[in-house]
Formats: structure tokens, C-alpha cells, sequence
């Protein structure tokens, strides 16, 4: 059964009327969680830019405008969405088109996150559809708002168990003049993770720092974005600090390598489990030693300076490898989610990161007072135990 | 301004929940001498004051916890203050409530430049926090006017920002981790060292809750690598109009400057008496600074120029020097205070999309002349966060009243122009009542559904944020 929408008004009548659980879809590219079993609801006709003032650097779109149309409006004024939202379609092996709705749902944001932000940090405003059918908004269109309590960064990330967007407003960027990559070969993890928080730390507004052990040789790379003169003044000084003997790479070829980075894709096209690790950046080699120690085979994709694991499992066993990752979660902090996983492997395992008891409670509430119900999207974040949580 | 009536009640038992407190806390700890009390009865929202039961300073978490079991268990309200610089009432108390003063709670806990984060207590001061970072040559973004005085805790709750935030961002943007205690004394750790959230963003929601969905204790802060060099220039028009097309256009032109301040005459006046910057004298001025190596600054403060040369300014000044650029800066940050030298003023807080600039500040004035009140606007351009300084007398019979009608409808204004009613301060008691010029019944009851959840007896803070009426369901419910 799949049900669309194609106003506002019309996705709200059929929340209100909905008679058990609704799957809320906006292009289907992220088949990510665990699954939810009900009726579609696409949110996909809701589509459109309903405003874009580039001198006020705000789009304020419809939730299930595609992110290429998006990209293109964007570009036709030399700017972009800053947080650089991962097209899962390369990972995942699905279908569809990404939208605005979907990115700021699940706060997919990519390697600029480092220095621009998340997706959560671009949303200024929202209205979605609540589980009870009625309209809300929250935010509004402008830089700075502390009116009221922020439940749009609340929403961004609640993969649709709290509320279904239908419209989000964003701050949107410049796209600079031209971008460089520094890159370094066959350097150890330990060793990459801390070259990158040496770029990090150093004062030339650094935009991706990426460790990737994906095949023989690893690779390190660092991206620096601006106005031409200021870009090759700052290869310079890097390379004056640490950074000699790195390789540069500019302008389109080195874009090629930051969109491989933001989409994972040299782990697309196989089967192998995925998890997504957020970690403290200096913990990245020593939760990956004590994996490899415990035979949990893997390669990696560290991406924001080491504190985003992509790790490509050879063979997880039964459990997919959680109790030996949360473990190291435990240990060190942070969370891990399994990203790709077959649908039985989502269904008994914990996708998300379980939460402590105090904060989970929390997070039921909240799921209670915005979903009553329960019919958004229910189970899709939540572990078996706390499972009404949605 | 009205408050909610104190339960006589509570008032009864003061002396049991006193003698509880000190129970709880040590010596010295807990304030109910009405002298001492003093310092607690306003914040920087200085026209509304009224005495709190007691004030408690306590120490470690530990003794936060302690005092929001004691007051949850008694059912007395807990206002929750960092240093009391809030300019819309955050930390205004009621005569039946407790004043919770993260004060003491100023250390730093961890420094990890590394992983580019700092770790302290919530009551250390914003510029503390980068005073304890800069010799290594990080800094922590988030400028607000009050930085040498405000708390950490502060910016928490109101999710402040400051005149640099156009390129950081505000205390959302820059804040990683939040330790809380609940209103019922228990004790929770949202975020840290890693980036966003395992589950749902509960540290989002945190951030601008102004002290009503807990008390933050302790916080994980982004820091930064200092840039090289930063260089401001100074740029005057003869229109509001012009000033704010330059702003637009240099945005548009891909151009990031740290921070885009603008000034329309009247402040220029009061700035240049008090703190004599060498400002022209004409309509309005743009201070714009950009930061890199100096080549850097150099070439992008060029092209700022070439774009601002188009607008045909009256006065275009690149700063020369450390102490020129620091002059420059004085003039701005101390425009509150010299405008306080004219008289009293009551500042606003608004937020507007920038092509909405010309228009907002003509209507501003004619506001202004309307009520008989002259209004001075001093504002971070580049995100259309305004402050519009309204004067006024407040020994003059009526004149607060009246400044206060107009600052509703400033405020009004902005909402209706796409924008709302604040950009930085927060909510409070002062923009309490208006909040559904911005928001329905429904978008306020979902927030207030929020509340309920992580304070489910209205104990944190419960008169602010939300209109009285809206809000004493919930709160005499309890």
C-alpha cells in the first residue's frame, strides 16, 4: 500500500487519518534503520522552491524537492548546501531521488562537517506534520532565532518518528573559487589521524581531513576551499608545516575525490556490513586496533579527522559485529549505527546507538507527546527494548 | 509585566527549605540575607526586579543535584542563572523561588587541542574560556557583547551568538556536549567529544531552552585554530537603503566576512562622544572585518572595497593598525553603553531577512516618531539580527509603558517581514507575551509538550518563554 500527498494540507489528513503505521518516504534512497512495517506515506509531491535569496544566503523548499534540483538552483547563483549531504543511492544500492526532506531528516551531512557543520546547523526553520495530523512549524528563515525552544535541530535526525516535514528553510554558502587535496600515501592509521588534526589545528580553515584504508595502499587526504590566491597560499603554508612532500591535487580532480569520500563509495557494490562510527577523532586508531585485535576484519574510511568511522566488515558473524563495536563505544564514547545490513540483520539488531536509560526515557517521551499513537515510522530508531520509542 | 502570584505556601516553608539547602550544601552556600539577596533580584533586564526566596551557589554537580532534589521534592521553582547579564529576564526570580548560581562553577576540566575541544564547568565566563586556550592559539567563536561578564551556562540557555557568528556560528554550532541535571535531580551526559547525536538531537534541544528543561552543569566546547590575522574596514553611506544593498551584494558576491556590524546615525553619534573612534558622521556605517594571512585580508578586503564603491560611500577607511582596528571595534562594542549615556534605553533583539533591511528601519523610525520615542539601531548585518535601542525615560511617568509598546511592535514588525522577535537574547518575560506574533496555540503547546517531559512539574524556570495564560495549565497542574 503506498499513499501520496501532494499539499500540506493533504499529508496532514492522512496522518489524522491514518489507521495504523505509516512508513514516511521521501525519495527512498535511504533504506537505513530498522524496518518499519506499514503504509508508505510519500512526501515526495510536495515539491518546489518556495523561496531563494541569495543575498540573505536562504532557500526555504518544500520537503520532497529533489536535492539535484536543489544543487542546480543553488549553483545557477554560485552557491551550494554547505554540509555536503551524502547520496546514500552509492552505498545503499538504491533507487530513487534524494531529497531536501530526507537530508535534513536523517542530518546526512558530509565531509565539510568538520568546518561548515551538519545539516542540523544549516536548518533554520521547519513546518512538519505531527502525529496527530496537525501542522506545526518551528524556526523561520533567518540566520539568528532563539524564539522559543529549538525543535528543529530536534527534528533533524528523527528520521521521521517525530514529525513529517513538509517544508524546511536552510542557510545556504558560496561556493569558493576553487578547491585544492593534499594527499599522502601509505601512511598508518595512527599516523594519518594525526597529520589530519595537525591540518585541523592549524589556522588555514581546513574543509576535509580523510583517512582511507580501502585497498593496499592508504591514503590521506586534506581539502582546502577559497578564492584562488588565498588557496595556493595555504597549500604553501602547509607544506611549510609538515606537509612537504604531500601531493596536490586541484581544482575538478580534486572535487572527485571529496565526492567519493562524502558517498563512501569505495564500499559500494558488495555486501559486506557497513557501520558508521562517531567517535573522538584521536580514538579512531585505537578502536580500530582493538577490532582488528579481537579478529574483527575490517577496512576503514575515517573521514572529519579520524571521528567518522566507515568500516566495511569482512565477516561480522552472527551479531554483525555489534558487541565488539558498541563495546569500544562503551569504552571510548561516541555511537555506532549499522548503516548497510540485510533487513534480518536490522530487524534483531540495534541500528541505532542505544541510549542510557535515563536519556532513552527521554526520548520515549518525547516520541509520546509528538506521535501518540506511534504511527510515524515506529521502531525505526529504537532498540527491541525500548521499541515504543519509535 | 505581570508575574505569576508566589504560593503562599512556599513562602510558609521557607525556613524548612532554607535549612534544607544548607543541609545539602556547604557554609556559605546558601543566601537568604535580604541585603545579600540584592544582587539577585534583577538581571540585566534591570526594570523588572523582585527579591528571590534564597540564592544557592553550589559547587560541583553533585550539589546541583542535590538542590534540584531538594526543590522538586518541596515543589519550589528553580531559576537557573549563569551571571545574571540576560537582557530579556532569563534570570528574573519570582519571591517564592529559588535562584540556582552556577557562579562558583567556573574550572576548567579538560583542554584537548587535539581533538580541538575544551571541557569546563558552565559557570566560567565566555572570554575565560578562550583565555584559557589562546597562548596555544585556539579560541572559542562565540562573541557575545557581554563576553568578559556572561556565563557559559548563559549561552547555553539562550543559545547566544555575538558579532562573529555570521562565519562560527552561534553557541549551537560550537557546543559538542552538555552535562544536565534534570529538574529532579538526576544527573545526564548528552554528547561529548564526538560529533551529533547517537539517538535523538536532545543537545539541540538543550541549547536555547532558557534554564527550563535543566540546569547545565558542564559543557564540551568546539575550539578553534586561531586565524592569522583579522582586519576590519569602515565604510559609511549617506542611506540606510544603500548600506544595506552593499551588505546584499557583498554576500551574493561569495565573499565571507567574520562579521558585517552596521550603525545608523544616532548610535554613530553616541558611539563617536563616548568612545570617539573617529566614526564620520552620516547615515550609516558598516564595519566589516575579514580574517586570513595578510595577503589574504588584503585581497578580500579589496574586493569588499570595489563592491562598496559601486554604493558610492561617503567614508571608506581601511583600518591601518592593531590600534586602529581595535579603536574601531571599541566604538561599536561600547554603543550600548554610550547610548545608555542619553538616557535610558531598552534594547531589541529582533531578527529580519536582510533584503527586509531598508524597509524595517524606515518603518522603525516612523515607529518611533509615531510614540514620540527616538530609537538608535546598532545590529550584525550580515544575519539580519537587529538591536533597535529604544530611549526612554525611566523617571518619566508612562515612558517604560510606552517604549515597551513600541518595542512590540518593532518586534511585530520583523515577524511580519519573514523574520522573529529574537535573534540572540531570548524569550525571557519580555517577548513571553508576544509570542504569538510568531507562533499558533499548536506550535507553542508542542513546545510546551517538550517541557513536560523533561519537567513534568514546572519547577525550572516556569514563568518565561511562554505567555502566562499558555503556560498556567501546565504549570498549576503540577
Amino acid at each position: 500500500m503506498k499513499q501520496s500527498v501532494s499539499s500540506e494540507q493533504e499529508l496532514a489528513e492522512a496522518v489524522a487519518a491514518a489507521a495504523g503505521p505509516l512508513r514516511i518516504r521521501g525519495g527512498g534512497t535511504r533504506d537505513i534503520g530498522r524496518p518499519v512495517v506499514g503504509e508508505v506515506l510519500s512526501v515526495a509531491g510536495l515539491s518546489g522552491v518556495d523561496l531563494y535569496e541569495p543575498g540573505a544566503l536562504t532557500l526555504v523548499a518544500r520537503a520532497g524537492t529533489p536535492l539535484a534540483e536543489i544543487d542546480a538552483l543553488l549553483a545557477g547563483e554560485g552557491q551550494r548546501l554547505a554540509f555536503e549531504p551524502m547520496d546514500h543511492r552509492v552505498l545503499l544500492g538504491t533507487g530513487g531521488e534524494p531529497t531536501i526532506g530526507g537530508a535534513v531528516a536523517a542530518n546526512v551531512s558530509g565531509p565539510r562537517r568538520v568546518q561548515a557543520g551538519a545539516a542540523r546547523d544549516f536548518a533554520l526553520g521547519a513546518r512538519f506534520v505531527d502525529g496527530r495530523g496537525r501542522v506545526l512549524k518551528n524556526g523561520g528563515r533567518v540566520m539568528k532565532n532563539v524564539t522559543g525552544y529549538d525543535l528543529v535541530k530536534l527534528l533533524a535526525g528523527s528520521w521521521g518518528t517525530l514529525g513529517v516535514l513538509t517544508e524546511v528553510s536552510l542557510k545556504v554558502q558560496a561556493v569558493p573559487e576553487t578547491e585544492a587535496t593534499l594527499v599522502a600515501r601509505g601512511l598508518g592509521l595512527a599516523e594519518g589521524v594525526a597529520a589530519l588534526a595537525r591540518a585541523l589545528g592549524s589556522p588555514w580553515d581546513i574543509s576535509g581531513t580523510v583517512h582511507l584504508e580501502v585497498g593496499e595502499a592508504s591514503e590521506t587526504r586534506v581539502r582546502i576551499e577559497g578564492s584562488e590566491m588565498s588557496v595556493r597560499y595555504r597549500a604553501g603554508a602547509l607544506a611549510g608545516a609538515g606537509f612537504a612532500g604531500w601531493e596536490v591535487v586541484e581544482g575538478v580532480a580534486s572535487a572527485v575525490l571529496w565526492r567519493e569520500v562524502r558517498d563512501v563509495a569505495p564500499f559500494a557494490g558488495d555486501g559486506r556490513v557497513i557501520w558508521r562510527l562517531s567517535v573522538k577523532p584521536s580514538d579512531a586508531p585505537v578502536i580500530s586496533a582493538a577490532l582488528t585485535a579481537a579478529g574483527l576484519v575490517h577496512r576503514g574510511i575515517y573521514d572529519w579527522g579520524g571521528g567518522l568511522m566507515w568500516l566495511a566488515l569482512e565477516d561480522g558473524g552472527d551479531d554483525a559485529g555489534e558487541g565488539l563495536i558498541r563495546g569500544q563505544i562503551a569504552a571510548h564514547g561516541g555511537h555506532a549505527m549499522l548503516v548497510r545490513a540485510s533487513e534480518a540483520l536490522r530487524g534483531r539488531i540495534a541500528v541505532f546507538q542505544p541510549q542510557p536509560a535515563p536519556v532513552a526515557a527521554l526520548m520515549r517521551g518525547l516520541k509520546q507527546k509528538f506521535d501518540p499513537r506511534g504511527i510515524l515510522n515506529p521502531g525505526l530508531m529504537m532498540s527491541e527494548h525500548d521499541k515504543a520509542a519509535g | 509585566m505581570q508575574m505569576p502570584e508566589p504560593e503562599a505556601d512556599i513562602l510558609a516553608g521557607k525556613a524548612r527549605i532554607v535549612a534544607r539547602l544548607r543541609e545539602v550544601l556547604p557554609n556559605g552556600a546558601v543566601i537568604d540575607d535580604p541585603v545579600a539577596l540584592k544582587v539577585y533580584e534583577c538581571d540585566g533586564l534591570s526594570a523588572y526586579r523582585c527579591p528571590p526566596m534564597c540564592a544557592v551557589l553550589p559547587g560541583s554537580t553533585e550539589e546541583v543535584s542535590a538542590v534540584m532534589r531538594v526543590c522538586h521534592e518541596a515543589g519550589v521553582p528553580v531559576v537557573p542563572r549563569g551571571s545574571g547579564t540576560s537582557l530579556s529576564g532569563g534570570a528574573l526570580p519570582t519571591a517564592d523561588s529559588v535562584i540556582l548560581g552556577v557562579a562558583r562553577m567556573n574550572r576548567v576540566l579538560e583542554t584537548d587541542y587535539d581533538n580541538r575541544f575544551i571541557r569546563v564547568e558552565a559557570g566560567r565566563t565566555n572570554l575565560s574560556v578562550t583565555g584559557a586556550v589562546e597562548a596555544d592559539g585556539f579560541f572559542y567563536a562565540p562573541d557575545p557583547s557581554s563576553q568578559l561578564a556572561c556565563a557559559i551556562a548563559g549561552n547555553i540557555a539562550m543559545n547566544s551568538g555575538g558579532a562573529h557568528c555570521l562565519k562560527y556560528g552561534v553557541t549551537t554550532n560550537n557546543l559538542m556536549g552538555v552535562t544536565v541535571v534534570m529538574a529532579d535531580g538526576e544527573v545526564i551526559e548528552l554528547g561529548g567529544a564526538h560529533l551529533d547525536a547517537g539517538g535523538l538531537d536532545l543537545l539541540g534541544l538543550i541549547c536555547g531552552s532558557e534554564g527550563q528543561l535543566g540546569v547545565v552543569t558542564e559543557a564540551t566546547l568546539r575550539i578553534l585554530a586561531k586565524p592569522e590575522g583579522a582586519r576590519p574596514v569602515l565604510i559609511g553611506f549617506d542611506s540606510n537603503e544603500v548600506a544595506g544593498a552593499c551588505v546584499s551584494d557583498i554576500i551574493r558576491a561569495g565573499i565571507l566576512p567574520v562579521a558585517i556590524e552596521f550603525m545608523d546615525r544616532v548610535v554613530i553619534r553616541a558611539a563617536e562622544a563616548h568612545a570617539h573612534p573617529g566614526y564620520p558622521d552620516c547615515e550609516a556605517l558598516l564595519i566589516i572585518e575579514v580574517e586570513g594571512s595578510e595577503a589574504e585580508i588584503d585581497h578580500q578586503l579589496g574586493r569588499i572595497i570595489e563592491i562598496a564603491r559601486h554604493h558610492e560611500p561617503v567614508a571608506l577607511r581601511e583600518s591601518a593598525s592593531a590600534e586602529e582596528s581595535a579603536k574601531i571595534w571599541k566604538g561599536r562594542k561600547t554603543a550600548f553603553g554610550a547610548m545608555g549615556r542619553i538616557n535610558d534605553y531598552m534594547c531589541l533583539d529582533g531578527t529580519i531577512p536582510v533584503s527586509e533591511l531598508p524597509l524595517v528601519l524606515r518603518r522603525i523610525g516612523e515607529m518611533g516618531e509615531g510614540y514620540g520615542l527616538t530609537v538608535g539601531n546598532v545590529f550584525h548585518a550580515g544575519d539580519g539580527n537587529m538591536h533597535p535601542l529604544i530611549l526612554f525615560d525611566a523617571n518619566k511617568p508612562g515612558d517604560l509603558e510606552k517604549a515597551e509598546a513600541l518595542g512590540a511592535d518593532i518586534l511585530t514588525l520583523c515577524v511580519e517581514v519573514g523574520g522573529c522577535l529574537t535573534g540572540e537574547h531570548g524569550v525571557g518575560v519580555e517577548k513571553r507575551d508576544i509570542m504569538r506574533a510568531q507562533y499558533s496555540d499548536d506550535d507553542l503547546a508542542i513546545q510546551m509538550d517538550v517541557k513536560d517531559v523533561f519537567d513534568p512539574a514546572w519547577v525550572l524556570n516556569p514563568a518565561k518563554v511562554f505567555p502566562l495564560d499558555a503556560s498556567a495549565p501546565r504549570r498549576l497542574a503540577k
